[in-house]
């Protein structure tokens, strides 16, 4: 019974979240977007001190099932273990006892928060399970979803149906990719060999929940009257925490998922309050109550100390020089092809269009709603959320050091257009905070740069001011470029004042590959 | 038996009306015996005899439907939205073939048809005819600056003969004359010596009838016509359709109704040659009230065929050219004209009405025509334009967010909009820099079209209608 409970409840979750990162239209959010926020270390991040709490309470009183049910790293582990266990009874039965790995554990845990103090938001992401399975989605499934809603927006189009439409698929990230796929198959590995390898000796929620869980209120509990110490119960548990011979559970690592009772023929095992068993030891919980929220208190408060700030020095640095090297490749692999107004002597066909390029910017860009960078990579989980919802093509994964995997903003494709606050309504760790179109039309992330030698009424003399007639804030005039003559080329001139940085300009702009009015990000954002 | 007495008096006051013509009516004799009572039009081969109209200065008896080489069959199968795709000569020979076989033996091309390559793909479908079955009208297409001078021009003209695998033209046009008014015809034809040049080439046999192609400024139509005494044209390819009969005016100030141009010519006697008769189509893609009208009264004929029978009813047309991009196109057209079944008089009244009907929809009045393109900045000028005549005809142009079905309006606006455009060739990359409206002959201010279509879809997406 209890185990149905929690399988039902684990696939609810685990679907939901799944879907949560393929949909691309922003829709199952709306039902389903708290089931993100309530995952632990995005709630940590966003100090969002009443999940911290229920998840505490919920472990104290029931142990880990949020790494049964509410984890969907810890679920997709179920699921590739589940797998291995149909093929026979014997990979069914293919665990063993072992000692809890406590030096590789709280070892990991202490990086974990060092990298958190420190700022290194890219091991912060590494390690972190919700965002590793985030990327997992979003990275491998969600472009074989997409290519299925393609398919089926390709026969809709033909039916004169306007149920799907499709969407670009287009690798966002390299290294991003790679740390995803690599990710992929050493969780598939170690799940498929040994169950919950990951949950006990890496993952930092594991570790500080498995902590919790040693005082729970409700424990899975051997009888040694009972048990005829057949050794059932350690051979099908995939958390390696059940020691039949001593009769003992190690309950930081027991994830309650509830598989041993059922297994165990002698009714040897059962699940209840700890107290009043024989080897409970008293006074637990009320002391370690208030560890966790003394901690979730204190972190953050302590990531605005001096470690964050050396660490956010060398960032930029290290991120320009990757954006370079990655510039400088590209530059190589594309065709030098520029588009040159041409006489016109037949008629139809197309003009090419080059792919637009990076321009080089001093600062990265981060959505509305992330108040600033030192904020925004604080904050921010690397989950992907906001890069799978993101309708416009704008967001993605960037490519810094200190910073891989946390997403950042960039205009060839899109721009971060006036109507949508998508990103900033699922983001789960207070990265992006939650903002109104209304407040976005205010909230300056970045200003434009101009560039005289890009500008099509200079190059091509021709007329434009496409920028201008895009531009949502109105911050873009187009003034003569000789003061003194009347009947000289326009050019926009940018009223920096008045400029959210949402990159309509840039992205508009006629210049190619590089365009003549570019964002640069802001450190710290600000109201008009 | 009385019922088609009085149709056949009534066709005849018509005539009387539309002016008295210089032209045999071939065929018109067994019209009213013969398309009456045909299975439905689309696939079947029409069994009637093609009518045929007679030129008067060369006698030649030329096909009521002449064959359009501006909408050729790409290989991926779409004419519309070809893009840079091949054309599919296979195709194009087929309907040729078919088309010859039907009866039809006017082909229209020119050198900038279809990214310049028409000419070429024309001249293999019909080498593959012998030489006494078609006629070919091609023309003297130097739009571009650099084929203004004397050789240039003589260039691209030797250039089509070579292109089309003849030594003689059949009909030869000064094209596009009107567009960018007197001064483009002193720059084209009348300063540089080349018109002086084509007249030769006429009396040297190499041009067997001389004429021109009018769109835009009536300036330069009513010149070249009051010089009829000396240049002697032999025909003129005007736009004629049953909207622009009466409202090429109204649709653009900067046009002229298609009676006045008719009647221009018929006073003169030259023949003319229908360009348009569809309007690219919009006249068989139209608002669905529209389609209702015409299929109560005739359920068993195409849209289409109401707009050939309008054009070819008149009796100083010699051909009415249809750009046939589909086998069906050719078939349902033929069907019209074997033979041609003209209007009564009280269904030429009907025509007026829709027409008046039709105004009442604010189409651009693009035809697909593609002279606008290549943009150089990429925008894909006539997708966007049709996209967005298709959704007025469908009603998904909604004015405002409290408009019935505005949800599934703005979605299928959008939608197809990024179906039918892709993104980097949509409207909002428009610059504006003009290269395109010199080149467009329904004279459509595009930037400002594209401007506003853009304006529109920015409101839509975000819900400030």
């Amino acid at each position: 019974m209890l185990k149905k409970i929690r399988l039902t409840l684990a696939i609810i979750f685990f679907a939901a979240i799944t879907l949560l990162f393929l949909d691309f239209t922003g829709t199952i959010r709306t039902w389903f977007g708290w089931m993100a926020k309530i995952q632990f270390l995005p709630a940590v991040l966003a100090l969002n001190l009443g999940v911290i709490i229920l998840l505490v309470a919920l472990t104290l009183i029931f142990g880990r099932v949020y790494c049964s049910v509410i984890c969907p790293m810890g679920v997709f582990q179920d699921l590739v273990s589940w797998i291995n266990g149909r093929r026979s009874r014997k990979s069914r039965m293919r665990f063993t006892w072992s000692p809890a790995k406590n030096a590789l554990r709280y070892g990991m845990l202490a990086i974990f928060i060092i990298a958190l103090f420190a700022g290194a938001g890219s091991v912060v992401a590494l390690l972190a399970p919700y965002s590793s399975y985030g990327r997992i989605v979003s990275n491998l499934f969600a472009p074989i979803w997409q290519w299925g809603n393609n398919a089926l927006a390709f026969f809709a189009e033909r039916l004169d149906s306007y149920a799907f439409y499709s969407t670009d698929v287009w690798l966002k990230s390299l290294p991003t990719f790679i740390i995803a796929a690599a990710t992929f198959i050493a969780i598939v590995i170690l799940a498929w060999r040994n169950g919950r390898t990951y949950c006990n000796t890496i993952c930092p929620v594991g570790t500080v929940l498995g902590f919790l869980s040693r005082f729970s209120l409700f424990q899975v509990k051997i009888d040694g009257e009972k048990c005829r110490e057949c050794s059932l119960c350690t051979r099908q548990c995939k958390a390696s925490c059940i020691d039949y011979k001593n009769h003992s559970i190690d309950h930081s690592r027991c994830v309650s998922c509830f598989n041993c009772i059922g297994t165990c023929t002698h009714g040897a095992i059962s699940y209840g309050s700890r107290f009043g068993a024989k080897s409970a030891k008293s006074g637990g919980a009320a002391t370690t109550g208030n560890i966790p929220v003394g901690m979730s208190g204190n972190r953050p408060a302590n990531t605005s100390g001096s470690g964050f700030v050396a660490g956010k020095k060398a960032a930029p640095a290290a991120e320009d020089k990757s954006r370079r090297s990655f510039l400088a490749v590209s530059a190589m692999l594309a065709t030098a092809a520029t588009v040159k107004a041409q006489e016109k002597k037949v008629d139809g066909g197309l003009a090419v269009i080059v792919d637009k390029k990076i321009p080089e910017r001093a600062t990265k860009i981060v959505p509305a709603g992330a108040v600033g960078l030192r904020n925004f990579s604080r904050h921010c989980t690397g989950c992907q959320l906001c890069v799978s919802v993101c309708p416009n093509q704008v967001l993605r994964p960037s490519a810094g050091l200190l910073t891989l995997m946390q997403p950042e903003m960039s205009y060839e494709r899109g721009y971060c257009r006036p109507e949508c606050v998508k990103c900033s309504e699922v983001c789960p760790a207070g990265a992006i905070r939650p903002i109104t179109v209304e407040e976005k039309s205010s909230i300056k992330i970045g200003h434009t740069v101009w560039v005289k030698q890009n500008c099509i009424p200079l190059t091509d003399g021709v007329e434009c001011g496409n920028c201008a007639r895009h531009c949502p804030a109105g911050a873009i005039l187009m003034v003569n470029s000789d003061p003194n003559d009347p009947a000289s080329p326009k050019i926009p001139a940018v009223n920096e004042e008045r400029c959210i940085g949402c990159g309509a300009c840039e992205n508009l702009c006629p210049a190619r590959p590089f365009s003549a009015i570019y964002v640069e990000g802001h450190q710290m954002h600000s109201e008009i | 038996m009385e019922a088609k007495d009085s149709k056949n008096i009534s066709r005849r006051d018509f005539f009387k009306k539309m002016g008295a013509a210089g032209l045999a009516t071939a065929g018109l004799a067994a019209c009213a015996d013969g398309s009456k009572g045909t299975p439905g039009t689309s696939g079947a081969a029409a069994e009637g005899e093609m009518t045929y109209r007679t030129n008067p200065t060369t006698g030649d008896r030329v096909s009521l439907l002449g064959f359009g080489m501006m909408r050729l069959p790409s290989v991926g199968g779409r004419s519309a939205r070809e893009g840079n795709e091949e054309i599919d000569q296979e195709m194009v020979n087929m309907m040729v073939d078919y088309a010859i076989e039907h009866g039809v033996n006017y082909f229209d091309t020119s050198p900038a048809y279809c990214r310049g390559l028409s000419e070429r793909a024309t001249g293999i479908a019909l080498s593959r005819h012998s030489r006494d079955k078609w006629f070919i009208a091609t023309k003297l297409s130097n739009f571009a600056p650099s084929t203004w001078t004397y050789d240039g021009a003589v260039a691209m003209y030797r250039n089509s003969m070579k292109e089309l695998q003849v030594d003689y033209i059949d009909y030869l046009l000064l094209h596009g004359i009107g567009m960018d008014g007197m001064e483009a015809l002193h720059n084209r034809y009348l300063d540089n010596g080349v018109l002086d040049f084509l007249l030769k080439e006429r009396e040297a046999g190499r041009i067997r009838n001389l004429g021109f192609s009018y769109h835009g400024d009536i300036e330069v139509f009513d010149y070249l016509l009051t010089r009829h005494d000396v240049y002697k044209w032999d025909f003129v390819q005007i736009q004629l359709n049953y909207l622009d009969w009466k409202f090429a005016k109204t649709i653009n100030p900067r046009n002229t109704n298609a009676e006045y141009l008719y009647g221009e010519l018929s006073k003169r006697g030259i023949p003319a040659v229908i360009m348009e008769p569809l309007l690219g189509g919009r006249l068989s893609n139209v608002p669905d009230n529209i389609v209702a009208q015409l299929k109560q009264r005739e359920p068993e004929r195409s849209v289409a065929s109401w707009a050939f029978r309008f054009a070819g009813s008149f009796p100083g047309v010699m051909t009415v050219l249809s750009g046939m991009t589909r086998m069906e196109h050719l078939q349902d057209n033929l069907h019209t004209y074997s033979p041609l079944d003209p209007l009564t008089e009280e269904e030429f009244a009907f025509l007026q009405d829709t027409a008046t009907l039709m105004m009442q929809f604010d189409t651009i009045p693009c035809n697909d025509c593609k002279y606008c393109m290549p943009c150089p900045y990429g925008i894909d000028i006539p997708g966007v334009l049709l996209h967005y005549n298709k959704c007025l005809n469908e009603g998904n142009v909604p004015m405002s967010s409290g408009s019935r079905d505005y949800r599934k309006a703005r979605r299928a606006f959008l939608v197809g909009y990024d179906r039918s455009v892709p993104r980097l060739r949509q409207a909002s990359h428009c610059i504006g820099c003009g290269q395109c409206s010199p080149h467009c002959p329904q004279r459509i201010d595009i930037p400002a079209e594209l401007h506003r279509i853009d304006h529109y879809v920015e409101r839509l997406k975000q819900e400030t209608l």
